[in-house]
């Protein structure tokens, strides 16, 4: 191995590929065959950490940065002025396979600028994935990104190998797409999404006849959409979300944070600060429907198409369903429990299994460990001492951010001020 | 009058002292290790005699009236080696043993609550064992890493370390309890050894471990930097994931080593 090229190399096409923020290792069934070499059945590792709090779980490269598309949010558009590089089959596979053996990942995301049409890349892309597999007897997680407009016999491939196949649509409305990225088409991103989810439901059910069927991408597929790039609000972020999710049965929707590349005045500037805050409130949000089994219509809607900044979108939610609470954690239902805020999924099957020996009080919860600080609000529970006060939601919403600290403090002034800053003379 | 068992440390021996209460009636009693009991006024020592079979006699009765994960938790929760788990343990299993229905998710009881958040901080650091491991490749063909974990997590990383590397020999080194677990293709043996300092130093390296093993640190702690992104640094974040303690065996945070 020519150590020094290798280096140069991964330089170019790891750091052009961190845009990518999906890293989960989770969720495959693959275990380690015949003695081979790694096992991706248990659950997904972070082994290590970047400064910017990141996990580094697979080894996340481009096989080239050469592409033939100028997307205007890409680092790696044509028009770009940037090196530019390109692995050799044999060189990914070699590099995966060291890294693995020393445990610094749990395998590989591979994905690829588009060098000459979309079936070619598609078609090197799976011949890594193939040899890892056949010849190296390689049983680690493998994320191969499904390059749009892939045929469909690639793609069916694709996924024989691959764990998890994923495209990024990048931008949530088509006419942002348009804008930014004028050579790709939306139907593009989904036909080789609609074929994904087609084949996983079919391998499936053949699976229950027969039982030698290989796996088809058995940790599903995702996608990625770009905030704060192009004008959406949270609502239309998030009904697209909840979209891919129904429509393709998406195992995740990423959402990254627009960070300036470049100086296209179609997008932010340079220089503009990453809209961290944001995408943590749609991570909540994503998790929310997820999870507790909330309705994106009860959180956004035509009335309130943009999450609040300041309070997380359960409270939010709560604030503007005062009628519900307060909710009883000794007899509310698992789904009641799971609307009060500060109370967790963890805390709520907590309380479910120790509610079963005695009333929990004050006491209990906390130990428990919700965050009664913003549950206090909405509950009672086997005590005398409640909040009695009938308080409007301003007033619930002003004592809790009273108790609270956040490092984004500075953030909800200037994401609310935002326009009426324009008009603020300059007096500083 | 106040009992101490005192046994030797091991989980036989700590089962074999919850016999004990159990043979001698005891009321007010605590187990502690042999190297932290101090002896005190107001209380009566014993001295536990490790007995195999008395400790599988707890261990198979605990097995009618524990759930598999309950029992499994009170490995666990041992393996933390805090100071006092051995009477929380007590309590468990006084409770399990005596009442029909499993206790162990009675999290108003403060001691099962102290259990199951020992039990929390066990599996995080076995889980941070899988990620942090770090093998170097040495001249004999071994992978060996070392560690020092908070808590005695070897013996709960052995299974997923012979899963995944099945088709290569490894060693894995606990420093802090000087003992480590090896892999030779076939089984997983504890074995113990005289681990010299010398091998961190970056003169020994090409001594102890192949030609490339430097080549491809510097590959992975390159990959570290490129995949980073500056503006979206967030050290608090990076330090709550991979606190300091850990550095030292991390390839990727340990600085580039010089001759």
């Amino acid at each position: 191995m020519n150590f020094e090229r290798i280096k140069e190399k991964l330089n170019i096409l790891a750091d052009a590929a961190k845009y990518d923020v999906s890293c989960s290792s989770s969720g495959s069934k693959r275990a380690n065959k015949n003695k081979g070499l790694g096992d991706s059945s248990g659950m997904g590792i972070c082994h290590s950490y970047t400064e910017d709090g990141r996990c580094v779980s697979l080894l996340k490269i481009l096989l080239t940065n050469h592409c033939i598309f100028d997307c205007a949010y890409c680092v790696t558009r044509k028009s770009n002025d940037i090196k530019r590089a390109a692995f050799k089959v044999q060189e990914v596979v070699d590099l995966t396979i060291a890294f693995y053996r020393r445990n610094y990942i749990e395998g590989l995301f591979l994905s690829s600028g588009i060098f000459k049409d979309a079936d070619t890349t598609m078609e090197r892309l799976i011949q890594v994935a193939k040899k890892l597999r056949e010849e190296e007897n390689f049983n680690g997680y493998i994320h191969l990104k499904s390059i749009p407009g892939a045929s469909d016999e690639l793609m069916r491939e694709a996924g024989l190998y691959a764990d998890r196949l994923s495209v990024n649509i990048e931008i949530p409305s088509e006419t942002g797409l348009k804008l930014l990225a004028p050579d790709k088409k939306r139907e593009d991103f989904i036909k080789p999404m609609q074929k994904v989810k087609d084949e996983i439901i079919q391998y499936k059910s053949e699976k229950k006849l027969i039982k030698n069927t290989p796996v088809y991408a058995p940790a599903g597929q995702s996608t990625q959409m770009i905030i704060g790039a192009s004008g959406e609000t949270d609502a239309e972020i998030m009904y697209t979300s909840a979209y891919f999710y129904k429509q393709f049965n998406m195992k995740r929707v990423y959402y990254s944070g627009y960070i300036p590349i470049s100086y296209d005045t179609r997008l932010p500037s340079i220089g503009t600060e990453v809209p961290m805050l944001r995408e943590n409130r749609l991570y909540q949000t994503d998790w929310l429907l997820r999870f507790y089994g909330f309705d994106i219509r009860e959180l956004l809607n035509k009335e309130y198409p943009n999450l609040d900044s300041d309070i997380d979108p359960k409270l939010s939610w709560a604030l503007r369903n005062l009628h519900l609470f307060p909710i009883d954690v000794n007899k509310a239902d698992k789904t009641l429990l799971a609307r009060i805020p500060g109370v967790g999924m963890k805390s709520v099957q907590k309380i479910l299994h120790a509610r079963r020996f005695r009333n929990l009080n004050w006491e209990h919860l906390k130990a428990i460990g919700i965050a009664t600080n913003r549950s206090k609000y909405f509950i009672v529970c086997d005590s005398n001492k409640f909040e009695t006060k009938d308080r409007t939601a301003a007033q619930i919403k002003s004592l809790i951010l009273q108790q609270s600290t956040s490092k984004y403090k500075a953030t909800y002034n200037h994401q609310l001020n935002l326009f009426s800053s324009i008009e603020t003379p300059l007096a500083i | 009058m106040k009992t101490t068992l005192v046994y030797d440390g091991t989980f036989e021996g700590f089962l074999s002292a919850v016999f004990q209460t159990y043979e001698e009636k005891h009321t007010n009693v605590s187990i502690e290790k042999k190297e932290l009991a101090a002896a005190t006024f107001f209380s009566e020592y014993s001295c536990v005699i490790t007995d195999s079979e008395k400790a599988n006699r707890v261990w198979k009765g605990l097995a009618q009236q524990c759930t598999a994960e309950g029992k499994n938790n009170i490995y666990k929760a041992f393996l933390s080696e805090i100071v006092g788990i051995e009477n929380s343990l007590l309590h468990f299993i006084k409770r399990s043993l005596s009442e029909k229905r499993h206790i162990d998710k009675d999290f108003a009881d403060s001691e099962i609550l102290k259990i199951a958040k020992t039990v929390k901080m066990v599996q995080r650091e076995k889980h941070r064992m899988d990620a942090f491991v770090r093998f170097r490749l040495t001249k004999d063909g071994l992978y060996f890493a070392t560690v020092t974990p908070d808590f005695n997590v070897l013996p709960l990383n052995a299974r997923h370390f012979k899963n995944r590397y099945a088709d290569q020999k490894w060693l894995i080194y606990d420093l802090k309890r000087k003992y480590g677990i090896y892999y030779d293709l076939k089984e997983i043996k504890y074995v113990t050894l005289q681990v010299s300092e010398e091998i961190y130093k970056a003169s020994q390296a090409t001594y102890y471990f192949t030609e490339d093993e430097q080549a491809f640190q510097e590959l992975w702690q390159n990959y570290f930097t490129s995949t980073n992104i500056a503006s979206r640094k967030n050290m608090k974040l990076h330090l709550q994931h991979v606190p300091k303690r850990y550095w030292k065996y991390l390839s990727e945070k340990t600085p580039k080593l010089k001759n």
